[in-house]
């Protein structure tokens, strides 16, 4: 008697339970499968019907800390809209976006004409803003380096392996290099950081063309090279290692004060990679109708060689409205407001009239 | 599961079991069962897996993955060699520590040194270590072994640099902090275990040769060990293990350069840190070399553990009878 009451009784429970979980799933279906809104006309997403659409991201992790803070004010003020963003790394977001996993992908380089073709053109590429490279060092005596475009490239081969070797000492008078071994440090995970470090690399040193070459991992040739994962991980190793320089985003270096190098850029002057020298970089450079701009060796006398834009990839068509609508609003965003955020988080804001172009570029979206 | 089970006073000792018992035997007896299965199931999956994803590599590249040198995705050549190498050395080292450390400690704690209750205490803390996340080691590494290390590495380096194991300079990772950290990794399995097999040592064996006039010296190192050498040889192994398949500690102190040197401050790389840095944002063709290498890897780990259970079988053969 009493165990068959017992036995009731947690068939009741089970019962209910599965009750609630089917109510559950009913409850969320509509917000995952985003089955077209029903009714809902050209308005913009804002006074649709309170269902919430999740936004899928994935990729590039240097403008990670931007974009999340971007989509985290965009849903606060858009509630019903929430955008998630996944720092997997360039390739991973170009890949999880061709592959249809994700509703908008994010890379440090702009996507290959082969990358493309696999996407079967159904995207745009937006630059959202913009970022350099700069080259940390751990010298605790030296306050300002110098280095020329053969030195740098001369270490990153391997070449020059000592603080005092004449190439880097003939640029810097006054200083007193050590004569500490050099520890190039690069990044050990594949990287759209590398990409546009090597692309530079080639673009300015023959011997760089035909060794490692661009990519977004390549063969270091240094011997004494090390390798850390992600920007961090190369931060942390030129921080903790005397003698070492490694490449870095420069938001990395901004916030754990470390010293950087001045290059030489392609004018023959030495300029210190701040944001104002980053954006007259850009400024040289005249964005294509497809908004893929490699900026391998800007021109200019006050550019900083080293910088590249961050493209936000995004479907040409959802095939579904309030999808589309979302993300456009979402885009119109980051693009207006958003851009007042870029450089308080150390990052370049896009100039006037490279934003007007994406705003435009974004516009066609279905 | 058995609510009549719970009132058995009112029922005859001896009854057939109730419809329930037999119910839940069945059952039970099924899911063990199925259990049992899954992990075969699980580990032949894993197996079919990564074989599949590395079949084309392996046809294309075949042995010369192997005894390539060059891992070069913008190429498409990839080669293992060093990261072999250092999956070896840096896990000898480990080893060798870890042993060392680990048989002494499993002896202290289990010979009656200490007191029952540091004892316990110790045992503890030791296991602890393994609690500790690889992160954690990594980071530590970086910060506090890697500065540590660096003037003796230095020194050495100086005085003695025709040595082949001091023949670089120690920038900052590299295959000495690697295998220190690898070897505090691995020494709670190492332990434990050597402490559980010095433990099942019948205590009569011991009893009986002091019994003969033994010293404590003679009979730890005549008796103790010799018999409990079996589960020691396999703590050894599954350290061994353990050490091939470490990644991220690995990743963050071995440096990730694809060159093996016998020098211990020269960077290196394993194979389990190449897999964790560039599965990520591997293309197509990398990922095939990548399972390729995984696949490797697989293979070294099981000939370990096969050699090395076939060396137990062998080593305890003699002792059968003690026990």
């Amino acid at each position: 008697m009493r165990h068959l009451d017992r036995s009731v009784r947690t068939l009741f429970a089970l019962l209910s339970l599965t009750l609630m979980l089917m109510a559950g799933c009913k409850k969320g279906a509509p917000e995952g499968s985003g089955a077209p809104a029903t009714g809902s006309e050209a308005t913009p997403a804002k006074a649709a019907e309170p269902s919430t659409v999740t936004l899928q991201g994935s990729g590039a992790s240097f403008p990670a800390p931007l974009y999340s803070r971007w989509f985290r004010e965009f849903s606060t003020k858009n509630p019903h809209i929430r955008v998630n963003y996944q720092a997997t790394g360039s390739g991973a977001g170009i890949k999880a976006f061709t592959a249809g996993q994700t509703d908008f992908g994010a890379s440090d380089s702009a996507m290959t004409d082969e990358e493309l073709k696999q996407a079967h053109g159904n995207v745009v590429l937006l630059p959202m803003t913009a970022g350099h490279i700069v080259l940390a060092y751990n010298l605790p005596d030296v306050k300002v380096l110098k280095l020329s475009r053969d030195a740098y490239a001369g270490i990153f081969l391997g070449e020059i392996t000592n603080w005092n070797d004449p190439r880097i000492a003939s640029e810097n008078p006054g200083v007193k290099l050590p004569a500490t071994a050099i520890t190039p440090v690069n990044r050990s995970d594949g990287s759209g950081t590398t990409f546009v470090f090597t692309q530079h690399l080639s673009a300015i040193s023959e011997k760089w063309k035909k060794g490692p070459g661009t990519g977004k991992s390549v063969n270091w040739p240094a011997k004494a090279a090390v390798g850390g994962a992600k920007n961090d991980g190369v931060a942390a190793l030129v921080q903790r290692t005397p003698g070492a320089i490694g490449y870095i985003e420069y938001v990395f270096a901004a916030t754990s004060n470390q010293p950087t190098a001045m290059l030489q850029n392609k004018a023959g002057k030495y300029v210190a990679p701040t944001p104002e020298a980053a954006a007259a970089a850009l400024s040289h450079v005249e964005l294509p109708a497809d908004l893929r701009a490699w900026v391998t060796d800007p021109e200019g006398d006050d550019s900083y060689p080293i910088a590249t834009y961050t493209w936000l990839l995004a479907k040409k068509k959802y095939g579904d409205k309030t999808k589309a609508d979302s993300i456009k609003a979402l885009l119109k965003w980051c693009l207006g407001d958003g851009q007042a955020l870029s450089k308080e988080l150390h990052y370049l804001p896009l100039p006037a009239n490279v934003t007007e172009k994406v705003q435009k570029a974004a516009e066609t979206i279905e | 599961m058995t609510p009549s089970a719970a009132t058995p006073p009112r029922l005859p000792v001896a009854r057939p079991p109730t419809a329930w018992q037999t119910g839940a035997n069945v059952v039970f007896r099924g899911l063990t069962h199925a259990f049992g299965g899954a992990v075969v199931v699980l580990l032949a999956g894993i197996v079919f897996e990564v074989l599949r994803h590395a079949s084309p590599a392996v046809s294309k590249y075949g042995a010369g993955f192997v005894s390539g040198s060059v891992w070069d995705a913008n190429r498409n050549e990839f080669g293992i060699l060093p990261e072999i190498g250092g999956t070896l050395y840096t896990s000898f080292w480990a080893l060798l520590l870890a042993g060392f450390l680990g048989v002494t400690l499993a002896l202290v704690l289990s010979q009656g040194f200490l007191h029952r209750r540091y004892e316990v205490v110790m045992k503890n803390v030791v296991e602890l270590l393994a609690a500790i996340p690889s992160v954690v080691y990594g980071l530590w590494g970086i910060f506090v072994l890697v500065p540590l290390l660096r003037p003796g590495a230095a020194w050495l380096n100086d005085h003695f640099p025709n040595f082949p194991l001091f023949a670089t300079r120690l920038s900052g990772p590299g295959i000495l902090p690697a295998s220190l950290v690898l070897a505090i990794m691995i020494l709670p399995t190492v332990t434990a275990v050597s402490r559980e097999a010095m433990a099942a040592v019948p205590p009569r064996l011991a009893a009986a040769a002091y019994g003969l006039g033994a010293t404590r010296w003679e009979v730890i190192f005549r008796v103790t060990l010799p018999t409990a050498s079996g589960g020691i040889f396999g703590a050894l192994v599954l350290g061994l293990g353990r050490a091939f398949g470490e990644t991220m500690a690995l990743a963050m102190l071995a440096g990730n350069a694809p060159n093996f040197s016998w020098s211990l401050f020269s960077p290196g790389n394993t194979l389990a840190a190449l897999l964790a840095n560039h599965f990520p944002e591997a293309g197509e063709f990398e990922v095939g070399a990548l399972m390729y290498a995984a696949l490797v890897l697989l293979l070294i780990t099981l000939a370990v553990n096969v050699v090395g259970s076939l060396i137990m079988v062998r080593a305890t053969a003699g002792l059968r009878g003690l026990r």
